[in-house]
C-alpha cells in the first residue's frame, strides 16, 4: 500500500512550509501525490523523481562534451583543483540543509577560500543594514496571531512565496486575530499592481527607485512634521492615511523583499525601514522581517555566523583568521575585478542567476557545480557532481525567513550511490588532507561528538 | 525608421517562472515563463509593435531577444519588466554600489522592434556566452 507521509518540509521558498503531506508508493522509492504544496513545492517533488536525473558525475572533455566519471574521480578532482587554486569561491547554498553548509566550510577553511551564499546577491543588503542599525523582528507566529497592520514593501508574496499569506500573513486567524484577514488591513508599496497589491486595502504605487524617499516622507510624518503634496509619486493624503493607519495599529508587521534590496540605495532602503519600525514603535508595537528567498538561505548566516562571526562575503585566504567586507569580498566583485582563480557552485544555479559578465569572468578558471539537477552552472562546468535533494531524499536542519530552525524529512530514497551534500564534502575534505599530508581534525572531531550524542541516549 | 524608446527595466520573481524552474531551466516551460518583457501597452504602441512580437532589449551591458507581452501584473507607462533568469540576466549591470548586490531593478534599457529575430535558448545564450555553444544559430 503506498502510505501518505505527514509534515513534510518544503524544499522551495523561505516560508519553508512543513505541512506537506506526500504519497510514497510501496517499495519507498516514488513520489506519487502531494497535498497542501503550492504549485512550485509540488514541482519540485515530482521532479525530483525524473528518470534524465544524473547519477554520476560528468567531466568535461577536450572536445567540450561531457563524460561520466567516478565519485572518487569528481572528489579527487575537487579537492587537487581547490588545493592549486590561490583565490577559489565556494558559492550557493540556498538550496542545501545546514549539515552540507558546515561540511562545505570545513572545506573551504581548507582551502583558504572565500565562502559566500546566495544572500550576498538578495538579501545581503538587508544584513548591512542589520549590521548598522539592528533589527526589530519577531518569528512568524508573531505575525499570525497578532498583527493587525500588515506592510508588504517591495515584495510579492504571492509570486515569491505563494502560501505566506496563507500561514502567516494575511488569511490565518491567529489567537488575538480570530476574524483572519477582517482583522488585518493590508499595505502594499510596489511600483506594479502586483497580485499582492491586490489584495491590499491600499496600494502606494511608488516611483520605482525611490523608497527612500516615501520611507522617509513617513518617518517625517510620525514625527509631527509636514511633508510635500506628493511623495515618490505618492500623494500626501495617501501617505498620511496610511501613517494613521500604522499609527492605530495593535502590531504592524512590516515584510520587505528585492524591491528594497537590488534597486538603488540597496541596504539604505533597508536601514531606513529599520528606523521606521523603531520610529513606530513610540506609538504602538512594530516589527519588520526580510522575505528571505530559499528555503533555506538563512542557515549559511547561522552556520556560519556561529563557525567564522560572519555571515556571508567570507574570506578566508589569511589561513588564520576570517575577514569580511561585501563591496569587496563578494561573489561578484569578486568576479568582476577578476580576482577568483576557481569557482564551485553549489545548491544554486550562478549560471542562470548572475548577470552574465560575471559568468564569463568566472568562467575563465576551472568551473566545478555540485547540484542534484541539470541546469545552467552544471551545464557550463568543467565537472557536474550530483547529490540528493534535501527535503526529499536526504533529511537536516533548515532555517525558515525568520530564523526559526526546522527538522526537514526524507521522503524517499535517493539514487543509489548519490551522496548528500555532507557525505560529498566531508570526502572532499578527506582528501585534501590526504593531499596535503595533515590531520583530518574536523572528521575526527565530528566522529567524537557523534559517539558523544550516542554514549547520553 | 525603427522607432526606439528608453525604459525602467525591473526583473522579479512570478509563480509560472518558480514552477518552470523547478521542471527544468532546459525545458520549453521555463523558456515560456521567461523570455519575455512585459511592458504597458501604451509603450508598445509608441514602439509601433505588436504584443507578442520578438523586441531587442539593450543595456549598458549587453543585448537580448525576447518576446513583448502585455503583463500579467499592472506595469506602469516607463516600466518594464523581465522574469528573473536567464534572458533577464544577458542585461543586468553587474555594478553593486560596493555592497555585493548587482543592479538587478531599476536600470534603464533601450527597447527595439526586432520582429524577424528569433529568441535564443537558455543554453545557447548561457553557452554561447562563454565559447561553449555547440549548435547552431
Ligand atoms: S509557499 Fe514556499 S515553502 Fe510553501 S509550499 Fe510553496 S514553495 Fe514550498
Amino acid at each position: 500500500m503506498p502510505k501518505w507521509i505527514t509534515q513534510v518540509g518544503c524544499p522551495y521558498c523561505g516560508a519553508s512550509c512543513d505541512d506537506l503531506e506526500v504519497l510514497v508508493s510501496d517499495d519507498g522509492k516514488r513520489v506519487l501525490e502531494t497535498r497542501n504544496a503550492c504549485a512550485i513545492g509540488n514541482e519540485i517533488f515530482h521532479h525530483a523523481q525524473s528518470p534524465s536525473r544524473p547519477k554520476l558525475p560528468r567531466m568535461r572533455q577536450p572536445d567540450g562534451s561531457m563524460k561520466e566519471v567516478s565519485y572518487d574521480e569528481a572528489i579527487d578532482y575537487t579537492a587537487k583543483t581547490l588545493l592549486a587554486a590561490k583565490k577559489p569561491l565556494i558559492y550557493g547554498f540556498g538550496s542545501t540543509n545546514c549539515e552540507g553548509m558546515s561540511a562545505v566550510a570545513r572545506v573551504a577553511e581548507k582551502g583558504g577560500a572565500v565562502l559566500d551564499n546566495c544572500a550576498s546577491i538578495c538579501h545581503g543588503p538587508s544584513f548591512l543594514a542589520i549590521f548598522d542599525n539592528g533589527y526589530p523582528s519577531c518569528t512568524l507566529g508573531e505575525a499570525k496571531n497578532r498583527a493587525d497592520v500588515v506592510v508588504f514593501w517591495g515584495c510579492n508574496p504571492m509570486h515569491a512565496h505563494p502560501r505566506h499569506t496563507s500561514r502567516y500573513s494575511i488569511f490565518p486567524r491567529g489567537t488575538f486575530t480570530a476574524k483572519g484577514q477582517m482583522t488585518r488591513t493590508i499595505i502594499c508599496v510596489d511600483p506594479r499592481e502586483t497580485d499582492t497589491a491586490k489584495l491590499a486595502d491600499h496600494h502606494l504605487m511608488v516611483k520605482q527607485g525611490h523608497d527612500y524617499d516615501l520611507f522617509d516622507a513617513f518617518r517625517t510624518v510620525l514625527r509631527g512634521h509636514d511633508i510635500p503634496d506628493e511623495v515618490a509619486g505618492i500623494p500626501k493624503k495617501t501617505i498620511l492615511d496610511a501613517a494613521k493607519v500604522m499609527k492605530n495599529a495593535r502590531f504592524v508587521m512590516i515584510f520587505f523583499g528585492m524591491g528594497c534590496t537590488h534597486t538603488d540605495g540597496r541596504n539604505h532602503n533597508v536601514d531606513i525601514a529599520i528606523s521606521l519600525t523603531r520610529d513606530l514603535n513610540a506609538h504602538t508595537k512594530a516589527s519588520i522581517m526580510a522575505m528571505r528567498g530559499h528555503y533555506n538561505i538563512a542557515g549559511p548566516g547561522q552556520v556560519w555566523s556561529w563557525q567564522f562571526g560572519f555571515p556571508y562575503c567570507i574570506d578566508l585566504s589569511k589561513g588564520t583568521h576570517a575577514h569580511m567586507n561585501p563591496g569587496e569580498t563578494s561573489s561578484i566583485d569578486l568576479a568582476m575585478r577578476g580576482e577568483i582563480d576557481c569557482f564551485v557552485n553549489v545548491g544554486t544555479d550562478a549560471g542562470a542567476h548572475f548577470p552574465i559578465r560575471a559568468v564569463e569572468q568566472l568562467k575563465k578558471h576551472p568551473f566545478i557545480t555540485v547540484d542534484p539537477n541539470i541546469c545552467m552552472a552544471s551545464e557550463i562546468s568543467d565537472l557536474h557532481i550530483p547529490v540528493r535533494v534535501v527535503g526529499v531524499e536526504e533529511p537536516g536542519v533548515v532555517y525558515r525567513m525568520d530564523n526559526v530552525p526546522i527538522q526537514f524529512k526524507k521522503v524517499v530514497d535517493g539514487p543509489e550511490g548519490v551522496p548528500s551534500d555532507e557525505e560529498l564534502f566531508d570526502r572532499v575534505y578527506e582528501r585534501m588532507c590526504e593531499l596535503t599530508e595533515t590531520e583530518p581534525i574536523w572528521l575526527l572531531a565530528k566522529d567524537h561528538a557523534k559517539a558523544a550524542t550516542n554514549a547520553e541516549q | 525608421m525603427t522607432k526606439k524608446i528608453v525604459l525602467n527595466m525591473i526583473t522579479q520573481r512570478s509563480i509560472e517562472e518558480g514552477v518552470a524552474m523547478e521542471k527544468g531551466k532546459t525545458t520549453p516551460e521555463y523558456f515560456k515563463a521567461c523570455s519575455i518583457v512585459e511592458m504597458n501597452p501604451e509603450d508598445m504602441k509608441k514602439l509601433g509593435i505588436w504584443k507578442n512580437t520578438s523586441v531587442r532589449v539593450t543595456s549598458e551591458v549587453g543585448s537580448v531577444i525576447v518576446t513583448a507581452k502585455e503583463p500579467t501584473q499592472f506595469c506602469p507607462p516607463g516600466l518594464a519588466h523581465i522574469r528573473q533568469g536567464v534572458w533577464a540576466n544577458q542585461v543586468v549591470p553587474p555594478r553593486t554600489q560596493s555592497t555585493g548586490t548587482p543592479q538587478y531593478s531599476g536600470f534603464p534599457v533601450t527597447i527595439e522592434p526586432a520582429i524577424d529575430e528569433r529568441v535564443k535558448t537558455a543554453l545557447e545564450l548561457v553557452q554561447g556566452s562563454v565559447g561553449l555553444w555547440k549548435g547552431g544559430n
